[in-house]
């Protein structure tokens, strides 16, 4: 039972990250998955000491504002600041990821966090962390609920604005004539990203975040024809290393944070390998049948 | 020779664009006649992307103002259409033929909603419009330059417009799409729509279009090809004997104008 729930949560988030990540990969955005959801820290240290509790919607608001101000952060930098892309990532999300390390430790009386707890997670305490209600009622693992909660609102975001999260990652400039912004897409989108990674990182830990936003989409990007077709695919590599991931850490009996993001690569690699081969095939075949 | 023309569809006012605070364009002031197929044309960085992307709202203005259809853009954004340089997206975006095509439908149907099946028969046709029938579900990665290039035709097509940019269309095309692209346009232009088109090609614009814009920075021409297209605007434009004489004179012009616009 314990196991089965494990499983759920963990493909509920693989799915959300899945579905997301597309996006992130399509726009050539994949590392401000990675940065959103390290920068968060300082937001859910902030949210921890105003409210004075752990309970998921203060984290969320706390670490969701960050996460937009990181977004805001790196596109400032990049565009006046005239950075390249990819320094202005890098030093967003380390100055404040870094920041919140020393919240934590200034408040560390205070403070019933710790960094370690929001890189790894710790999916194996989904079970024993239970909702229980005013009146006494058991309502079976809190993280379970968040994660549900979380995947629906990512699909409805996604199913209620494909069309313009299509166009303006496609053509922002074309989206832009026609009258559909794609700065406010784009922000939507790093908003939903935050509030995913939020979300998730109780459970799953950051690092298996940032796994499950790009590895998932990345294969699927190797196979897909359409924007649709990968993000079934995307959900489908993302269910795969969820209950891959969970199969080998309990076979080696391991991290299973850790054991995921493993089998996320190896998926990856399997494909890229058997897409790679296929083209050498094709390519000397039809040189072959050219002489 | 800037003609100026009573009722036109596009009016560009003391425009001035500048990035990072440097000016790339400086008080174009140019009218365009309702149907006409204008040729964009200049040197390498003479601004003439710039001045489509300013007058579709693109790019942020730093003076003038621009009517189209004489009224502000917002009001008339579903009679405006847009083909950007093809270089301007990942063409390995895994989409097909016929859903960039679609894109083109976007703008008309409104937030959350979906394309129906009219948008699909417009976007079909629009298609066979510029020959890419048997390539509507072919990934857009598989497609040659000239075919993406028609691709992309489609899709303004499938806006429905009134008023057509167009930036570089015949760059990197095979000589074929390049005359079917003509072909188009003329008879596009026959049917009233407005087509203006960025363009490099000295030789073929005389044939291409009915009216010229010759820009470098300045405006320096804009009327008929006859009267636009001669070898003195194009000597003023793209340098030559006359340069020095020129710079000296634009030169003056600048030092002329006031300086909240520098």
């Amino acid at each position: 039972m314990n196991d089965l729930l494990i499983i759920i949560t963990a493909s509920l988030v693989a799915a959300s990250c899945g579905l997301l990540g597309v996006f992130l990969v399509l726009r050539k955005m994949a590392m401000v998955g990675d940065a959103i959801s390290h920068a968060v820290l300082p937001g859910i240290v902030l949210a921890f000491l105003f409210s004075g509790s752990r309970d998921s919607i203060s984290m969320v608001l706390g670490a969701g504002l960050l996460g937009v101000l990181t977004t805001l952060l790196i596109e400032f930098l990049h565009k006046k600041g005239r950075l390249q892309a990819d320094a202005s990532i890098g030093v967003t999300f380390t100055w404040l990821f870094a920041l919140g390390v020393i919240l934590i430790s200034v408040f560390a009386g205070q403070v019933d966090l710790d960094q370690d707890c929001v890189l790894y997670g710790e999916i194996a305490y989904v079970p024993i962390d239970l909702w229980i209600t005013d009146s006494g009622i058991n309502m079976g693992p809190r993280v379970l609920y968040i994660a549900a909660i979380n995947l629906l609102l990512v699909i409805i975001f996604i199913i209620l604005g494909f069309k313009e999260l299509k166009l303006t990652t496609f053509d922002p400039q074309f989206a832009g004539i026609v009258g559909i912004s794609a700065t406010t897409w784009n922000y939507l989108l790093m908003g939903m990203v935050s509030y995913t990674t939020v979300s998730s990182f109780e459970a799953v830990g950051a690092i298996l975040v940032v796994a499950l936003l790009v590895a998932p989409p990345a294969t699927a990007y190797l196979l897909s024809k359409s924007l649709k077709n990968m993000l079934l695919l995307s959900l489908l590599f993302g269910l795969l290393t969820a209950i891959l991931g969970y199969a080998l850490a309990w076979q080696i009996e391991g991290s299973i944070a850790g054991a995921m993001a493993t089998v996320a690569g190896v998926i990856f690699s399997f494909v890229f390998f058997v897409q790679w081969t296929k083209r050498i095939f094709a390519k000397s075949y039809s040189k072959k049948s050219l002489t | 020779m800037i003609q100026q023309v009573e009722n036109p569809i596009l009016e560009v006012h003391d425009l001035t664009v500048s990035y990072d605070s440097k000016p790339v364009l400086w008080n174009v002031d140019l009218t365009i006649p309702e149907g006409a197929l204008v040729g964009i044309m200049g040197p390498n960085g003479a601004g003439k992307s710039t001045l489509i992307k300013a007058i579709m709202g693109l790019l942020p203005l730093s003076s003038g103002y621009v009517k189209l259809f004489e009224q502000p853009l917002d009001t008339i954004r579903q009679r405006i259409s847009y083909v950007p340089q093809k270089e301007s997206v990942d063409w390995d975006f895994p989409t097909t033929v016929l859903d960039v095509v679609m894109m083109g439908r976007y703008g008309k149907l409104g937030l959350f909603k979906r394309p129906s099946k009219h948008d699909k028969e417009v976007a079909l046709q629009c298609i066979e419009q510029v020959g890419m029938s048997d390539y509507i579900h072919r990934q857009i990665s598989q497609l040659s330059g000239g075919q993406q290039q028609r691709a992309f035709l489609a899709r303004a097509l499938a806006q429905e417009a009134d008023l057509y940019f167009m930036d570089e269309p015949f760059a990197g095309v095979d000589a074929a799409t390049e005359r079917a692209v003509i072909s188009l346009l003329r008879e596009m232009s026959t049917a009233g729509k407005t087509i203006i088109v960025v363009h490099h090609d000295l030789q073929s614009a005389q044939h291409y279009f009915d009216w010229v814009v010759l820009l470098n920075m300045h405006l320096v021409a804009s009327g008929p090809t006859k009267d636009a297209l001669t070898e003195s605007l194009l000597e003023k434009t793209y340098g030559g004997k006359l340069t020095l004489l020129s710079e000296i004179g634009e030169q003056m012009r600048k030092t002329n104008l006031p300086k909240d616009i520098r």
